[in-house]
This record gives C-alpha cells, sequence and structure tokens, in this order.
C-alpha cells in the first residue's frame, strides 16, 4: 500500500542520506544536522550565490570524510576552501530566497538563521562527494574553466550593439580572445578578466590600482627586465603601448587590439608611456 | 609409390579441416562455445584465435594467455573499472603493462594491433611495443595512463606499418626533454600508411610543420582528431592538405592569429567525405557557420567541449538531418534539445553532459528537453543524459517512444531526488524503461530509489549486462533481486547503497558469470567478503580501505573472477581475501 503522506516521502529522503550532515558538522565544528539536506551549505555559494554570478567561479571541491568518519584518497581530491569574504556571504544571502529548493520542509531553519545561529561566518565550505556526479575529471576541469570565464562576461553573442571588442592575444597562448572593453570600469576590472582567460598572466606587479606606477622608474623598469607579462596594446594611430598610460576613458576609445607579452619584450615602450604620464601630471 | 611422403593420419586431415573451418568464426562467444565441445575443437580454436579478447587483466595471467592462444594478431586488453575514471580508486592500485608488453614480445612477433582500456603503461612498454612487432599496424589506447610523449615518440619512429594511432581520453604526461613525438614520424618514409591519427586527449602543444607535412605524406589518413593547441588557422592549412578526411577532431576551433582569416567555410565545403566532426575544444561561436556546408553529412557530432547556447546550437543543428550520434552540454537547455528532437530523425546516441555539475542549481536541461527528444527520435538506442531534474512521466514516455534502447544511462546529479513533481521515488520511471525497453543491455540509475525500482530491475531487466547503481535502495532485498533476477549480469558497480551481507551472499550462484562486482560505501563487513572468497575460491576479492590495516568495515570491495593466483602488484592499501 502506498503511503503517500508528506511525512513518508520526507522519512525516505531523510534516511537514506548517509548522515553526512552530521559527520560536516564534527569536521567543521559546525551543526549541521538540521540543515539543508542538499549539500550546499549556507552562504557557500551552495544554496544561493555561485551559480549566477556571485561566488568565483571555479571548482572547489572538497572531500567528504565516509561513513567512518575517515577520508578518502586524499592524493586524487583536490581540497579547496571556498572562503568568501563577508560582503560577499550577504550577496549570497540575498540569493537564498529567490533559490527554489525541491523539498520544502518547514522544519528545517532558513539559511540565514544559521548562520546566525553558528555565528561563524567565516568559515564554511560547500562540500561534494568523491567521484559524483560521474563525470571524468578532464571534462570536470575543463567546463570548471569555462564557468569562470564567463564570469568575464566575454560571450561572443551575435547582438553585439555598442561594444567595444578588441582581440587579446598573449604571447605563448594558442589561441586568442575577444573582450569587449565597455564590459569593464577600470583597468583592475580589465586585469582580473584577462587573468582568467590566461592563467599564467600575473597581476602582481600591478598594485591597487590596477596600474602599472609610470611614475616610479625604478619600479617599472623592474617589471619590464622581468619574464612577467605584461599587457601592451596598439592604439589608433598604430602605435603599440604600454596598458596603463592613459586614463581609463580614453584607452577604451584608443585600443584597437591588445596583447600580452614578457616585460623584458615591452621594454622599448617604457619611455613613451612614461612621457605620456609625466606630461598629463 | 617409393619416395613420396606418407599421406596424412585421418586424425590430422580432421584437425586440418577443422581449423580451415574455424578460422572463419569471428564471434569470441561463438568461439568459446566451439571450445567446449572436445579436445580436438578446443585445440584447433585455440591455434585459429587470432583476436583476443581479456575482459580483465587480472583475471588471466599473460602466461597462460599465450600459452593457450599462440597465434594472436590482435589483442584487446581491459584493466581497471569504470568507477576508477572517478576518482573512487587509489592511484598505482595496478592494471600495469608491462607483464604483458615482456609476454606479447615473447609470444606475439606476428602481433598487428593492440587495443588498451584503463591500464597503466609506460614509455618503456610502448618502446618495448615498437621494436616487436615487424608488422605492427594499429595501437588504441583508451583512458591509458603513465606514459608521456616520448613513448609516443618511439611508436612514431619506429612502427613503419604504423596505420591507427589512437589515443582517447588518456592522461600523457609530458616528457621532460622537448620532444616532438610528432616530429618522430621518420621524414624519410615517402608515403606512410596512416589512416587514423587521434590525438586530441595529448595535454601539449605539437609541432606544427611537422604535423602538416605528415599530414601531406599520408594519402590513407581518414581519421584525424587534433588537440586544442591546433588554432583555426592552422585547421583550415590540415584540412586542405586532407580533403579526404572522413573523421575530424577540431582542435581548438578558436583563432591564434590577429590578421584577417582564410574562408573556413570552403574548407568544410571542400571536405565532402567528412561524416564525424568533434573538438571545438575553445569554441569560438562566431565561426560555427564555417562548418554548415558539412551539416548535411554528418552522422556523428561532439560539441561536448563547446559551450554553446540554444540559439547557437540551432543554426547548426537545423541542417544535421543525417546524424546518429550526438554529444553535447546542457548548455543548449531544453530548447536546443528540442531542435534536435525536431531535426535528427535518425539519432541513436544521444549523451547530454553538464557544463555545471552542481546540485543545487536549476539546471539548463530537464524531463522537458528530455520527453521532446523521446518523441522526435523514435530510434533512439543510447542515452546518457546529466540533469538536475526529471519526472517518472518523462522516463515512462521515453521508455514508450523509444523502444530500441539498448543503453539507458540517466544521472539526476542531486542524491536522492525524488520526482520533483509528485514527490515519488524515481521507481516507476525506471521501471518501465526496463519492463518496455525489451533489448536493454546497459543500465545506469539514479535519483530516489527504493527496493522497489530493484525489484523491476530483477524481473525485466533478463538482457542486462551492466548495471551501475549510487545512492539507492533500501535494503538488502534491493541487490538481492538484481543478483537473482538477472542472469546476463556481468558488470555491477554499486556505491553508497544500504546493501550488506546478506545480499551480497545471494549473488555466490552468479558470481562466476560476472566480470567483476564493484561496492563501495555499501554495508559489507570483512567476514561476510571472506567467507565469500572461501566459498568461490575463483573469486578475487579485493578490500581497499583509505587507511591499511582497517578492521571491519569495507569501504571497497573490487570482486572479480581469476583463473590464476592473486596478483602480487597491488599496492598496500589494497587486501586481497582468499
Amino acid at each position: 500500500e502506498e503511503d503517500t503522506s508528506y511525512s513518508h516521502k520526507e522519512k525516505h529522503f531523510f534516511t537514506h542520506k548517509p548522515n553526512m550532515a552530521t559527520i560536516l558538522g564534527k569536521e567543521s565544528g559546525l551543526n549541521l544536522k538540521e540543515t539543508e539536506l542538499c549539500l550546499g551549505l549556507p552562504g557557500g555559494g551552495g544554496v544561493g550565490g555561485g551559480g549566477g554570478g556571485g561566488g568565483g567561479g571555479g571548482s572547489s571541491e572538497v572531500e567528504t570524510p565516509r561513513a567512518t568518519g575517515k577520508r578518502g584518497f586524499s592524493e586524487t581530491v583536490d581540497l579547496k576552501l571556498n572562503l568568501q569574504s563577508k560582503e560577499d556571504l550577504n550577496e549570497n544571502l540575498k540569493n537564498v530566497s529567490k533559490e527554489k529548493t525541491l523539498l520544502k520542509d518547514p522544519a528545517k531553519p532558513p539559511a540565514k538563521e544559521i548562520l546566525e545561529i553558528e555565528g561563524d561566518l567565516e568559515k564554511y565550505f560547500r562540500a561534494q562527494v568523491v567521484g559524483w556526479p560521474p563525470v571524468r575529471s578532464y571534462r570536470k576541469n575543463m567546463m570548471a574553466q569555462k564557468v569562470s570565464t564567463e564570469d568575464v562576461a566575454e560571450k561572443t553573442t551575435s547582438s553585439t550593439a555598442s561594444g567595444a571588442f578588441v582581440k587579446v592575444s598573449m604571447d605563448g597562448a594558442p589561441y586568442l580572445r575577444k573582450v569587449d572593453l565597455t564590459m569593464y570600469k577600470s583597468y583592475k576590472d580589465l586585469s582580473d578578466a584577462l587573468a582568467k582567460m590566461f592563467s599564467s598572466f600575473t597581476m602582481g606587479n600591478y598594485g591597487a590600482q590596477g596600474m602599472i606606477d609610470f611614475m616610479n622608474e625604478s619600479k617599472l623598469m623592474d617589471l619590464l627586465n622581468s619574464s612577467e607579462y605584461v599587457p601592451t596594446y596598439e592604439d589608433k594611430d598604430g602605435d603599440w603601448m604600454l596598458v596603463g598610460d592613459v586614463p581609463w576613458e580614453m584607452f577604451v576609445e584608443s585600443c584597437k587590439r591588445l596583447r600580452i607579452m614578457k616585460g623584458s619584450e615591452a621594454i622599448g615602450l617604457a619611455p613613451r608611456a612614461m612621457e605620456k604620464c609625466k606630461s598629463r601630471s | 609409390m617409393e619416395g613420396q611422403a606418407p599421406s596424412p593420419l585421418p586424425d590430422q586431415v580432421l584437425e586440418n579441416v577443422l581449423e580451415t573451418v574455424l578460422h572463419f568464426l569471428s564471434s569470441r562467444r561463438d568461439r568459446n562455445a566451439a571450445s567446449l565441445v572436445c579436445k580436438s575443437w578446443y585445440r584447433a580454436e585455440a591455434l585459429t584465435r587470432s583476436e583476443l579478447f581479456i575482459g580483465n587483466c587480472y583475471a588471466v595471467s599473460p602466461r597462460r594467455a599465450t600459452a593457450r592462444f599462440p597465434r594472436v594478431r590482435s589483442l584487446t586488453i581491459k584493466g581497471k573499472p569504470r568507477f576508477a575514471d572517478f576518482d573512487l580508486m587509489p592511484l598505482n592500485w595496478g592494471a600495469h603493462f608491462t607483464p604483458w608488453a615482456q609476454a606479447l614480445a615473447q609470444s606475439y612477433p606476428s602481433l598487428r594491433r593492440l587495443h588498451l582500456k584503463r591500464m597503466s603503461l609506460t614509455d618503456r612498454d610502448l618502446t618495448l611495443l615498437s621494436l616487436s612487432f615487424p608488422h605492427f599496424q594499429d595501437l588504441l589506447l583508451t583512458c591509458c595512463e603513465a606514459f608521456t610523449t616520448t613513448g609516443l615518440a618511439a611508436i612514431a619512429a619506429n612502427c613503419r606499418l604504423l596505420r591507427v594511432l589512437d589515443l582517447a581520453e588518456c592522461v600523457v604526461e609530458v616528457a621532460d626533454e622537448e620532444v616532438d613525438w610528432i616530429s618522430s614520424f621518420p621524414e624519410t618514409q615517402e608515403e606512410t600508411h596512416l589512416e587514423s591519427l587521434v590525438f586530441d586527449c595529448v595535454e601539449c602543444p605539437v609541432n606544427f610543420q611537422a604535423l602538416e607535412r605528415l599530414v601531406a605524406r599520408s594519402p590513407s589518413l581518414r581519421k584525424l582528431r587534433l588537440n586544442r593547441y591546433v588554432s583555426m588557422s592552422q585547421l583550415h592549412r590540415l584540412m586542405h592538405r586532407a580533403p579526404q578526411l572522413t573523421h575530424l577532431g577540431t582542435g581548438s576551433f578558436s583563432a591564434s592569429e590577429l590578421d584577417p582569416e582564410p574562408d573556413y567555410a570552403s574548407a568544410f565545403a571542400a571536405s565532402k567525405s567528412l561524416v564525424c566532426l568533434s573538438g571545438f575544444r575553445e569554441i569560438w561561436p562566431d565561426y560555427l557557420p564555417a562548418i554548415y556546408p558539412a551539416c548535411a553529412n554528418l552522422t556523428s557530432l561532439n560539441f561536448s567541449y563547446a559551450d554553446i547556447n540554444a540559439h547557437q546550437l540551432k543554426s547548426v543543428i537545423r541542417h544535421c538531418h543525417k546524424l546518429q550520434t550526438f554529444w553535447v552540454l546542457d548548455s543548449i537547455s531544453d530548447e536546443g534539445l528540442q531542435a534536435v528532437a525536431e531535426t535528427c530523425k535518425d539519432l541513436r546516441e544521444l549523451r547530454v553532459f553538464p557544463v555545471n555539475t552542481r546540485e543545487e542549481i536549476e539546471g539548463p536541461v530537464s524531463e522537458v528537453g528530455f520527453e521532446a527528444i523521446s518523441r522526435g527520435c523514435r530510434k533512439l538506442q543510447s542515452i546518457l543524459f546529466f540533469c538536475q531534474r526529471m519526472t517518472n512521466a518523462a522516463v515512462v514516455a521515453m521508455s514508450n517512444n523509444c523502444p530500441d534502447l539498448v543503453v539507458f544511462r540517466l544521472c539526476i546529479i542531486g542524491q536522492y531526488r525524488p520526482d520533483p513533481e509528485t514527490l515519488e521515488p524515481m521507481d516507476e520511471g525506471f521501471g518501465a524503461i526496463v519492463m518496455n525497453c525489451k533489448k536493454l543491455t546497459r543500465l545506469a540509475v539514479s535519483g530516489l530509489l527504493t527496493d522497489r525500482a530493484f525489484g523491476y530491475i530483477g524481473t525485466y531487466g533478463k538482457l542486462i549486462r551492466t548495471l551501475s547503481v549510487a545512492f539507492a535502495g533500501d535494503t538488502d532485498l534491493g541487490l538481492k533481486y538484481v543478483l537473482e533476477g538477472c542472469p546476463n549480469l556481468q558488470k555491477l558497480e554499486i556505491r553508497d547503497s544500504p546493501f550488506g551481507d546478506g545480499a551480497l551472499r545471494s549473488g555466490l550462484h552468479h558470481f562466476y558469470n560476472m566480470r567483476f562486482l564493484w561496492m563501495s560505501s555499501c554495508k559489507l563487513t570483512r567476514q561476510a567478503c571472506q567467507e565469500v572468497a572461501r566459498r568461490l575460491p575463483h573469486l578475487v576479492l579485493e578490500v581497499i580501505n583509505s587507511e591499511e590495516g582497517k578492521a571491519d568495515d569495507i569501504e571497497i570491495l573490487y570482486m572479480y573472477r581469476s583463473l590464476d593466483r592473486p596478483r602480487d602488484d597491488a599496492p598496500k592499501v589494497v587486501t586481497i581475501l582468499h
């Protein structure tokens, strides 16, 4: 006979969980026993954020301990804690209420309350089970890359009304990208996006504003003497310049294409860039 | 009559006749049956078997295999079980090819073809292969690992008659020295014998000039699958060198030069024999129109690395009337699936992979697209479908619309997910599949499932050979139904399900008929496994625990039949019970 009462279904749903919630709770110090059993912990981008554009993309797989509480094959699993700042958390919490959950359990406290109960906003992680879903690592990694580049809004859709699309190449990388400069508000935004697209390109030397400090000659020369990559661009006149030599809005206007090259190759462009900066200040 | 050789004995004549006749038997099942008739048939069959298939490298030792079948020209060996692909097995678990390489080098000088799946083979193994078989033609490696581009270079350099070099989903390390394996194909050979060169999984750049020259001097080349380090314009050049290609893997499908680009569509138009397209590893959707000229002839299209949306897909798929095999990402959404259903009336195989494997998201594909496919593609034989949401009704619909299904693999990403409309378990949907799809041999289940679902499988799944189960079932009964009800079951992989010792015992009558049983994170105890090992001496029970010397709980049981003693190459985390 069919017992179609809600509690019966609930029983099915809950009894079959391998009690990972408790185990996770033990591991992290959070008592998660009462929480939503879909493995997306509150604020961790699990129930809210991450899916759309809140979190920082990428894969953060944490291996759950098995029923015995011990870890599985840690050599084969990346252990990453998806730590986010308080601001991001609040962002995510706004999204929580919009998400549908398949089984609405009135007994379960909403995500926000749980966070308040636990009171530990810094420590949470999104947990995933090893080897689930059964997608090969190669494919999973490829997809993780793609999800993060989507955050960069590098969508090459057919309708691009007024955008400033420029081709971006990086020395040594086998393929080009296109970016729409109007999608970014500053050099920092652009360099973050480039960093995601070309993973060996780092912004280490760019400082807080995301701009090369052209006024500091020695720092500039250090950068250009190193094997670090720097972005350069071709302007309206066909000249190749170092990115960052002009205010952002001017840059968007005049940039025709971008090329990321080794600092040592860009060294010839430095004097002109510094001149431009000096003449403006 | 003097000086004439004595006429052959009647037995000898019979044996010769037998060999001549058996020579024509190709199916290994037929051959296995023939070998059981009597001793002379056994001998004759053994002498005439030229294609040897070994489904589990540990089921038989290399020595035994080569001793029984001395005249093998084509060999297939499979190693690790499929769940190893998902990081469920320890590194260095086994499936080492080296002992086989040595045995083959000794016993099979005429070896022509080798196909390895989920084996671990080293550069030394590859080098040995390349030097040991003067007639070697075909090397196919699927999901293999532990070798580098150095090994590939040895094959390229030494196998003069090489016809097929297919690397599918392998993990190829880059060698320390800057050896470009493509350049190792001897340039002195005016024409190569290459018919198939597949290296899309090799994660390092190749010397393009060498590749272009290789393609130019390979007039028999029909299959070429490039890796993602080959750009669009390079692809263009290669296509012009080889307009006779039937199977093309397009590499990155993305630009690498800043200058204006050639007319890619013309290259696709010129390749009139193309029937299979894949690649699109870094796809730049602006380039999609280039493939339009080829679409009408395509029977196989693999977009499973291209996250295109419904609109982009539609522009392509509406030309693909002959499509039979289609692999794609769920980024095309239900709308994209509907477009496929409208055009691809001949579709036999569909695989939909997830871009985002998180379970709590809405997910772009669902029962809507699934059901649309079932209505539009009535000839469907094989489906692999990942989704965050599925209803019983849609699965039942597919069971009715697609009675030819042989492979049904549905992966609802969220564990223990019931039908979102009815909140019922997914029992009825899968039940309908096993009931209505009478040719079904492979089944993978998911979602909230009770013992009832397994009851259906045991009752109706009489032809099922492979069954995959995860996070399902209530009690031992579930597994019992399957082990008692499915006489053709050969491969059973179960994880995170509450099946225990009683269930295991219920399969004792059948385990010798199976290739393997995998059970991880279930409820087995060591004692029960020990008991099975005692009662069935030709079974090898590998107990794998993440920590050595674990007492009673079994994390992983990997069990298989074997004619020889248990292996001695297991890592410490593996305990072999006997």
